[in-house]
């Protein structure tokens, strides 16, 4: 019940890079993955600049082998669960029960919205290709059928949380044995339905974002994947090969405050926060690195950091946002910042928060400015929090 | 694992919400889709935010008040809801408004309502808990997977009150690109007549239900959800049932009635036929979904009506198949498939 759960492999795909290895450059040459809009026709192209994946469909396509027809998400989705169960090198899975949790947080909206446009001028019209799978449910089982994965398939939704609440969801399968390994994570490709809807709420920069920083002015929206996989004790014990680290800690806690708006004094925040230092009976002092939500809007970081002053002062250990390379890649930020901070612990890295200025007015610290390699980086806070007051950390542990 | 079932209220298409009776007077609906029957959400939600909120927000937040009430518990540990489209409304209204104003001038509202996890934020947010907050989208087993949390979390000890539903709404444009894919009938049917005369595609429907489960034993539980499995691709749904019947120390004779997912497509049915006629030959059966039509959370009208049959002791003429002779109502198996690929299995006990 109680048994240590392990991450055995890592999958992830940005705009910084297209699996671990390019991440890893990108962060020590500090190399932010934001430009132009080039995937779709948006009177917003030129005016805000979102992180894509340098990678077009028909590319993705040919990597993945997945049909014509394949959402973005899908493929995104695709390329890092592959990359993770690779990389886990499990070999012969046969007698152990394997899932795949995914999480995403518009299903195939990118097909969806080709198809409306058309539908909406006539309701017979429309290709039914593009429809078909728009459930978010959809991009799930068809990565679970390429990967060959039936014991255990779910989706989880919880807007930019998803994917930290699905390695969460896993974990818990795996200590209460219903699993013995889960690829566990999300993936979101960029909508212009996520790109106009969070234009509406004047919380996209103009500019590359800053998160943390007094002067922010929002986010930037990004697109992308990341996947761990998870395995129990006993899964780890036959395994010829050294874990990147083990999950010590989660929790999630709702906000309770306002559909999309973040309390002044980040309740949700800290409660996770809190609950995940609890599960993983550590102290505030342990933690040597968080990887913030930090999404750059003013509301997300100003609360945020409240909470992580609640929760921290008088030492705070380094942290940044990794959202100032990535963007915000909404539903699958929490897997893809899990991946990141894997890799924190197994080659003691602290990321940047790049185009950081100037120290908020509120809070008494300010995030790592610069990339850091050879640290002795034992646990890592990873925050994720979306719509709805959904508040979720992890902890990674070193084992 | 397994738990008690607290309270169970259900908004569908029939009088389910504050009928005192259980199922008594069936509505008989004419078409290709069933509709639900709207609350009067003034006594659960302030008219001012309910005016914002999209349908299946409110039956959400009404349902979930409602679940509360006479339990003396005034807000659970946690909440997790199970739903495949989603809030649907609010997606094709700002769909439709990004189309039609070129990008420009667009209201948020629509957009902040539509992530799929809304509607168990919202319910968060009407009863002020802080608890954990999860929502499940997996096609035909959002529900399932939701009640499996729920079921993980309360043997974690992590939570003893926990509210979880499913819930779906069925909009004109859904309705429409559903029909084009083929899922419902083509000429109008009575619903009452729907598992009658099979044939190509079924009934549209929708609903939200949501339960109380606990951990705490009480003579106020309607029913013990007693084991909870979902299957992808099963290779034989019969043998799958037999162990999971197994597994639980039981056989077909143990179980009391079983309420299986037909809709009246014949593709659909085929599959609870073959199990009807073979390893349930000998067992009473239910059936429900032209009471409320098909849906991807259906299941959870399902357990709605297994814990008030319990409860009751009594099983309502309108969902009888085939009947049996009088017998006390112990166990209750509910088998659903979702275009025979994912199945699953709920175990509903008497307490």
């Amino acid at each position: 019940m109680n048994s240590t759960v392990y991450i055995a492999g890592l999958g992830v795909i940005s705009a910084i890079g297209n699996n671990v290895a390019e991440h890893l450059a990108a962060f020590e040459q500090e190399q932010a993955g934001m430009g132009d809009i080039t995937l779709f026709d948006s009177i917003h192209k030129h005016q805000l600049p979102v992180a894509e994946v340098k990678l077009s469909n028909r590319q993705l396509i040919e990597m993945t082998g997945l049909p014509e027809r394949s959402s973005r998400t899908t493929l995104l989705s695709c390329i890092a669960a592959m990359e993770a169960w690779d990389d886990a090198g499990l070999g012969n899975t046969s007698g152990l029960r394997t899932g795949f949790i995914s999480a995403n947080s518009v299903g195939g909206m990118d097909k969806s919205e080709d198809f409306f446009v058309e539908f909406l001028a006539d309701n017979n019209k429309g290709k039914l290709r593009n429809i078909f799978d728009h459930e978010c449910g959809s991009m799930t089982e068809i990565v679970a059928d390429k990967l060959g994965i039936k014991d255990f398939i779910t989706t989880l939704s919880t807007a930019c949380s998803s994917s930290a609440n699905a390695i969460f969801y896993a974990a818990r399968l795996i200590r209460n044995g219903v699993i013995d390994i889960a690829i566990a994570g999300g993936a979101d490709a960029l909508t212009k339905f996520t790109l106009n809807g969070f234009n509406t709420l004047m919380i996209t920069d103009k500019q590359f974002c800053k998160p943390f920083d007094q002067n922010r002015e929002g986010l930037n929206l990004g697109e992308g994947a990341g996947y761990v996989v998870l395995v129990s004790d006993k899964v780890m014990k036959a395994l010829n090969k050294q874990p990147y680290c083990m999950i010590s800690g989660y929790n999630n806690s709702n906000d309770a405050y306002h559909q999309t708006a973040s309390s002044p004094d980040g309740t949700g925040s800290y409660l996770a926060m809190k609950g995940a230092l609890q599960k993983a009976g550590l102290q505030p002092s342990d933690i040597d690195y968080i990887n913030l939500h930090g999404t750059g809007t003013p509301n997300n970081d100003s609360s945020e950091g409240i909470a992580v002053k609640r929760l921290f002062d008088p030492n705070y250990p380094p942290m940044s946002s990794t959202k100032s390379f990535t963007g915000h890649t909404l539903g699958a930020s929490g897997g893809v910042e899990a991946v990141f901070s894997a890799l924190a612990i197994k080659h003691g890295l602290i990321y940047p928060n790049l185009r950081f200025e100037t120290r908020m007015e509120e809070l008494p610290f300010e995030p790592e400015k610069h990339f850091q390699s050879g640290q002795n980086i034992r646990h890592v806070m990873s925050n994720s929090f979306g719509f709805g007051g959904n508040c979720t950390s992890l902890i990674f542990s070193a084992i | 694992m397994k738990a008690y079932i607290r309270s169970a209220v259900c908004i569908s298409p029939q009088k389910t919400f504050n009928s005192e009776g259980f199922l008594d007077e069936i509505l008989r609906y004419n078409g290709t889709r069933l509709t639900v029957i709207e609350p009067d959400y003034k006594d659960y939600i302030d008219p001012k935010l309910a005016r914002r909120m999209s349908s299946i927000i409110k039956r959400g937040v009404a349902a979930a008040k409602k679940c509360l009430e006479g339990t003396g518990i005034e807000a659970p540990d946690a909440i997790i809801a199970g739903t495949a489209f989603g809030c649907m409304e609010d997606t094709i209204t700002f769909l439709t408004r990004m189309v039609e104003m070129n990008e420009e001038m667009l209201p948020p509202t629509a957009f902040i309502q539509s992530t799929h996890n809304t509607v168990a934020a919202q319910i968060a947010l009407a009863l002020q808990c802080h608890g954990y907050n999860n929502t499940f989208v997996h096609k035909g087993i959002s529900f399932e997977s939701s009640l499996f949390d729920a079921l993980m979390l309360l043997d974690e000890k992590e939570a003893h009150n926990i509210i979880v539903g499913g819930t779906e709404e069925m909009v004109d444009v859904s309705f429409k690109v559903l029909s084009r894919l083929g899922l419902y009938r083509r000429q109008p049917v009575s619903n009452l007549d729907l598992l009658k005369a099979e044939a190509k595609g079924t009934m549209g429907g929708e609903g939200s239900a949501f339960f109380l489960v606990t951990d705490q034993a009480s003579n106020d539980n309607l029913a013990e959800l007693t084991a909870i499995k979902t299957y992808y691709q099963p290779e034989n749904i019969g043998q799958t049932i037999v162990d999971f019947l197994e597994e639980n120390k039981l056989t077909t004779s143990g179980i009391d009635l079983i309420i299986t997912g037909r809709n009246g497509d014949i593709k659909n049915d085929a599959v609870y036929h073959q199990v009807n006629s073979d390893l349930f030959k000998d067992n009473a059966l239910a059936s429900y979904k032209h009471l409320c039509g098909e849906y991807p959370v259906a299941s959870s009208f399902a357990l709605w009506l297994a814990a008030n049959m319990l409860k009751r002791q009594e099983i309502p003429q309108a969902v009888i198949e085939r009947g049996s002779k009088e017998r006390e109502l112990k166990r209750i198996l509910i088998y659903n498939h979702y275009q025979n690929k994912y199945h699953a299995l709920m175990l509903v006990s008497a307490v």
